[in-house]
């Protein structure tokens, strides 16, 4: 147990490395001098003379080998300096710490509804197979996994925002300045973060339990006489709970890549909306840093779900 | 020895012999959502194919005259700002998803299966280094992998099916690396070993093969996924070019005249839907038909 824990975080930091390596080299590969790239559209004007242009190369470190360059910017990220935005005029580790939190809540949000409802949806078709609830639920479950995010927000927001007036069509409040506007405002986007992910767990959810019901402690739960609740509750849904994990781990992943484009409909200023913005604004400072700050993210919360895998079933042995 | 050989046929003489291709059909197409799959898969090949003689306006120069038009006799889907009529636009749009789909697919499919089979048959130190740098690439969600090469390389069709193929190959090399790593154990891979057999004929013909229904059946549901992620780009605005047809993007356009002009929104939407559904059930279907011991698994 403790090996495996052990291995898998220095996989992790492996990981982790090439990580940052090919953040790194992806916006060197960009043809062009990196300090015109950095700069943006002010330097490609011309507006800068070389001797300035010069000063900035040594001021940023851009002249010294690329290695080196890249120790640099590796050491910089350990004491959180993730670089300037050029178009925000920040830095950029305190543009993230300012969206972070949003971002946060509406994921946490969605991966609460995603399991709560995503479990029930695939039990209740499990349970009921065959019968028109199975058939509901597993439709559902098809239609969400290959529904476009950014459509079904604009129909929520052309039916609940423009025709019935229910809940408002943008932005974000912090629900400590306004709890109740807040909740309206959120609803909609965290339910298009949900879909993907409450469709694929429910979808999952269906065939663990399905799989599980045919084992012979089910049998062995039923023929002591147990009512149904206690047989399903307590043992199949114990054991059918294990895939469930590995979606979570996946539905942190759905959750970045959803806050693009739905904080981007909804106006809603977290990361994602922060990432599109300065790809429009070619802000590479950013896209470099926000890409890299969301895998490392996504590497953690994957090394939790590997490591919770040994504590949800001890029978695998991992060598 | 003649009493052996009887028992022999005896055993031989099982059930009549059914087709492996016939029992593959009879699987397949048991479930009408497969039909439905394949029929809107058809109807997408054929407006991508015939675009130019079905679509009843050009797609691309409106008539201004006509400009944000509502469902009519002439225009049945109505027309966008610029008087385009939205459903040749949608027409026209198939091209762009049977382009980028069946490119990145190809290309990762190829790449991400190789990258696999070298990983799973030689293990090691080849094993590890592909190994971490597929980790390293699924660390980064595709749409998020795809907009940090969009921004790399630009916008414009092509630099999204070359960001979308880059972000499908650790996905393919992964189940491939699972895969050869279980036929690997086959004793038939280990006499081939024993006789000598080179590595790379070892590779193509006798593990290959075996791996294949799954990887069919993978690339498949990817398809869904590829299109939908294409339409998340093309609807950020990377990707194809104005005035150039994507779906996606159709829907972004659209936005601006929900109110009054929802359909302009809806009905490339819903195009996109179908499509990836069509892509989903037909995945479904094959790999129930190939192989249903993955269900669940893929």
């Amino acid at each position: 147990m403790t090996t495996y824990v052990i291995r898998r975080l220095l996989l992790a930091v492996i990981t982790i490395v090439i990580i940052t390596l090919m953040v790194f080299f992806a916006i060197r590969l960009l043809p062009g001098d990196p300090l015109i790239i950095y700069l943006g559209q002010q330097a490609s004007s011309g507006e800068l003379s070389q001797d300035t242009l010069q000063t900035l190369r040594v001021q940023y470190g851009l002249d010294k080998p690329i290695m080196v360059q890249y120790f640099n910017w590796a050491k910089g990220l350990f004491r959180g300096n993730l670089g300037e935005s050029i178009n925000y005029h920040d830095s950029v580790a305190k543009l993230m710490r300012q969206r972070f939190p949003i971002t946060l809540h509406l994921g946490v949000m969605a991966l609460l509804l995603n399991v709560i409802v995503g479990v029930l949806m695939g039990l209740a078709a499990a349970i009921r197979r065959g019968t028109w609830i199975d058939t509901l639920s597993t439709f559902l479950a098809n239609i969400g996994v290959c529904i476009p995010v950014f459509w079904l927000a604009l129909l929520l927001i052309y039916v609940f925002g423009l025709k019935l007036h229910w809940l408002p069509i943008h932005g974000y409040t912090s629900p400590f300045t306004d709890f109740w506007l807040n909740t309206r405002q959120i609803i909609m986007p965290v339910f298009c973060m949900a879909i993907g992910g409450l469709s694929t767990t429910a979808r999952l959810t269906r065939s663990a339990m399905l799989e599980v019901t045919h084992q012979d402690y089910i049998r062995t739960a039923w023929s002591k006489g147990l009512r149904e609740r206690a047989v399903i509750w307590k043992h199949a849904l114990k054991n059918g709970l294990i895939p469930i994990v590995t979606v979570l781990g996946m539905g942190i992943g759905g959750v970045f890549a959803g806050s693009v484009i739905i904080e981007n409909i909804f106006a809603i200023p977290g990361i994602g909306r922060l990432l599109v913005t300065s790809l429009y604004a070619q802000d590479y400072t950013v896209i470099q840093s926000g890409t890299l700050v969301i895998a490392l993210i996504i590497v953690l919360s994957n090394l939790l779900v590997e490591i919770s895998y040994v504590w949800l079933d001890p029978r695998i042995r991992y060598d | 020895m003649v009493e052996n050989s009887t028992q022999i046929q005896a055993f031989t003489e099982g059930p009549p012999r059914v087709s492996e291709w016939r029992r593959f059909w009879r699987v397949f197409l048991q479930r009408r959502i497969v039909i439905f799959g394949l029929v809107v898969l058809g109807l997408l090949v054929f407006s991508a194919a015939f675009a130019n003689i079905i679509a009843p306006h050009n797609p691309y120069v409106g008539v201004m005259a006509d400009s944000l038009q509502q469902p009519n006799k002439t225009y049945w889907l109505g027309t966008d700002i610029q008087g385009r009529d939205t459903l040749s636009r949608i027409i026209f749009g198939a091209r762009t998803v049977l382009e980028v789909g069946f490119i990145t697919v190809t290309i990762g499919a190829v790449s991400g299966f190789a990258l696999g089979m070298l990983a799973g048959y030689f293990g090691g130190a080849v094993s590890a280094v592909i190994l971490r740098v597929m980790d390293a690439m699924m660390s980064f969600p595709m749409l998020i992998m795809a907009m940090l090469l969009a921004a790399v390389l630009g916008g414009g069709l092509q630099n999204v099916i070359i960001a979308l193929t880059i972000a499908s190959i650790p996905g393919n090399a992964r189940v491939m690396n699972g895969l050869v790593l279980t036929t690997k154990q086959n004793d038939y891979v280990l006499a081939e070993r024993a006789m000598g057999t080179s590595n790379l004929r070892i590779m193509l013909s006798h593990i290959l093969p075996n791996a294949l229904p799954p990887m069919i059946v993978l690339i498949t549901l990817q398809l869904g996924g590829i299109i939908m992620a294409e339409a998340g780009l093309s609807y950020l605005g990377i990707g194809i070019k104005p005035p150039g047809a994507a779906w996606g993007a159709m829907v972004n356009t659209g936005y601006p005249y929900l109110l009054d002009h929802p359909i302009l929104s809806f009905a490339p939407g819903i195009a996109i839907m179908l499509v990836v559904f069509a892509f989903n059930m037909i995945g479904d279907g094959l790999r129930d038909a190939l192989d249903p011991r993955l269900r669940g698994l893929l």
